[in-house]
């Protein structure tokens, strides 16, 4: 087995994994294995793989976004709010798909300019974010989203059976697969991840890709925020909390590097689609909501811990 | 080889971790494509399990299920409504016949709830009601029989005559409504009882004490206080302390930790408590019924305690 074959499949670990996993469903809980499930499972899934989208893309820098959530919560809530007020639904979710790439070009901005360590920077604004959501909410959910548009975002059906966010999650994974693998901008994010200082000396302006990439974290959170309130009709101030573990949970499930420079978005699909599985899973065959976040935290670290000895 | 036996080694222990817990009380339910004849299967899908309140609840659910040979599944949403409705989505898939639900958030549930109507699971709220969505039935506490009971315990305390006092909960809520309503069916009419006051604290402690510092300001014989929950009743009793009126009777609601503590120092009199376990239990029974197709009512009524010295 030479080289270029041991790295394939290596890559191809998290889907082996996630095959494995969904057999082992297959056999336990014959639920699982059905066309309704399957379509169930991904419509989940999306809301977590559109984050983990752009966290993909933060973690290639070897950077992290902890605001996330926070940025979910406070661009549903403009929307909400819009919404509400009789805006028009498609100006509304614009605004608030903006807001949230605002957002993210704000911690683009602290990191790259202000020379502050991303877990910090988004950490302070996740803190000052979700603040700002309870704010404008009064700390209420905000209801009486009156649109069919907005309704259709998370709830309606492509072709009267796949469910809207999935194909959404189907065309940005696509446009991401591309931008990284084809584009001159991709090329720069693995450049700027694998080694800075190498980076910046042939010429690639290292503030502006950071600034981008943290603006197209904020853009994604965003756009997963819009399904989430359109699934729930209402923009909750608490919403999202914890799906930035969720994100970075699945893209180094799916094999991208925590140091930076390594990892493809595939994987980030495949470790999204192994935690929607198995919280799915956990749920048919009954086990307690306990165990199951004991389960989940077991396989994660096991992943990384594999992953981890295969490279010495 | 190393590269590929890793995965599958991460796939075989998620699927053996998936086994273990099989083996736990509630798990023959794995194996069985749908319920058996005569064996029903229940799915309860809970706001949080943080909250003492909501976890004695699904133990009544729990113990009930297991008395009466239900399957009962319980699935936690943690708080997170988006958690609950991929929770409830999973029950059906799971295909169970009826899905007790007690919402996270009473709107952001209607949408997968008529989900579940649509694939034919009857649904019945716990506790909290679904808005924007039809069910089989709503169970919770009494909250009018919980009124008239802790005015019926104010007047046989205070002899049935002379000056009280009713703090309200936020105005309209359904809590403050009906509480209001029950205490309101006993004392109203009464010859030799006088309703001083009637002002709304939003059941906050701080508007509970000032609220009631400005009644006493204008009635120094107040003999009886309802108070729509215990916080507001707390805050009236700094009130009177603070006066130094003696005997005043003060009665709350919800039997918090705080509240109980008050009671047992004969600081307040009463207060009317929740039976969470109850509500839990009657939530089974009602998975039962409608299992057999059989009619329930749409607002099931749960009964209260009076807790006193």
């Amino acid at each position: 087995m030479n080289v270029q074959q041991k790295a394939t499949l290596q890559k191809l670990g998290p889907f082996i994994a996630l095959l494995v996993l969904a057999a082992g469903l297959a056999i336990t809980s014959p639920d699982f294995l059905t066309v309704g499930n399957l379509l169930n499972v991904f419509r989940q899934v999306s809301i977590n793989a559109l984050i983990a989208f752009g966290m993909t893309l933060v973690i290639l820098l070897g950077g992290i976004d902890l605001s996330v959530g926070s940025i979910l919560a406070l661009s549903s809530v403009v929307t909400a709010l819009m919404l509400s007020h009789g805006v028009d639904p498609v100006v509304a979710t614009s605004v608030g798909i903006l807001a949230g790439a605002g957002m993210g070009m704000v911690n683009g901005l602290i990191i790259s300019k202000g020379k502050v360590a991303p877990f910090i920077a988004t950490l302070g604004t996740m803190t000052i974010l979700r603040g700002l959501s309870l704010v404008f909410s009064e700390g209420r959910p905000i209801t009486g989203l009156n649109s069919d548009f907005f309704a259709m975002l998370g709830g309606g059906y492509v072709a009267g059976f796949i469910p809207v966010p999935v194909i959404l999650m189907l065309v940005m994974f696509a446009v991401f697969w591309f931008v990284l693998k084809r584009t001159v901008f991709g090329r720069h994010v693995y450049a700027v991840g694998g080694n800075e200082e190498a980076a910046a000396l042939s010429g690639i302006k290292t503030d502006r890709i950071k600034i981008w990439v943290y603006t197209l974290s904020g853009a994604m959170a965003a756009t997963a925020g819009m399904i989430l309130t359109s699934r729930l009709n209402s923009a909750q101030p608490t919403a999202g909390t914890g799906y930035e573990l969720d994100a970075i949970a699945a893209v180094v499930l799916g094999g991208t590097s925590l140091t930076g420079g390594r990892g493809w978005i595939f994987g980030t699909l495949v470790g999204a689609l192994l935690i929607g599985i198995l919280n799915n899973g956990l749920n048919l065959l009954g086990v307690s909501s306990f165990y199951q976040q004991v389960i989940k935290g077991v396989v994660i670290l096991l992943a990384v811990l594999l992953d981890r000895a295969n490279k010495k | 080889m190393k590269r590929v036996l890793s995965p599958l080694l991460i796939g075989l222990l998620a699927t053996g971790l998936i086994a273990c817990s099989k083996q736990g009380p509630d798990t023959q339910v794995a194996v069985e494509p749908t319920a058996v004849a005569g064996q029903l299967s229940v799915g309860l899908a809970i706001s949080t399990q943080n909250n003492p309140f909501f976890v004695a609840l699904r133990d009544g659910a729990d113990a009930e299920a297991k008395a009466q040979g239900v399957k009962l599944i319980t699935v936690d949403a943690q708080d997170d409504s988006a958690k609950q409705i991929s929770n409830i989505e999973d029950l059906i898939q799971k295909k169970v016949q009826v899905i007790l639900i007690n919402p996270a958030d009473s709107d952001a549930v209607a949408g997968v709830v008529k989900e579940a109507v649509k694939a034919g699971i009857k649904v019945v709220s716990l506790d909290r009601s679904v808005n924007g969505a039809e069910v089989s039935a709503h169970i919770a506490s009494d909250n009018v029989a919980g009124g008239k009971m802790a005015a019926e315990f104010l007047m046989e305390k205070i002899g049935g005559k002379g000056n009280i006092v009713e703090l309200e909960g936020i105005p309209g809520s359904s809590a403050a409504r009906e509480r209001g309503q029950g205490f309101h069916a006993i004392v109203d009419g009464k010859a030799d009882l006088k309703l001083v006051a009637k002002q709304a604290a939003d059941f906050d402690r701080a508007k509970g004490l000032s609220v009631m510092e400005n009644i006493l300001q204008g009635n120094k014989d107040v003999k009886g206080v309802f108070a729509h929950n215990d916080e507001m009743a707390l805050g009236a009793f700094k009130a009177i302390e603070a006066a130094g009126l003696k005997n005043v009777v003060v009665v709350g609601f919800d039997a918090t930790p705080d509240a109980v503590k008050a009671v047992k120092a004969g600081q307040l009199a009463a207060t009317v408590q929740q039976k969470p376990e109850l509500i839990g239990k009657m939530g089974v029974d009602t998975a039962i019924k409608l299992g057999k197709g059989e009619a329930v009512d749409k607002f099931i009524p749960v009964p209260l305690d009076l807790v006193k010295q």
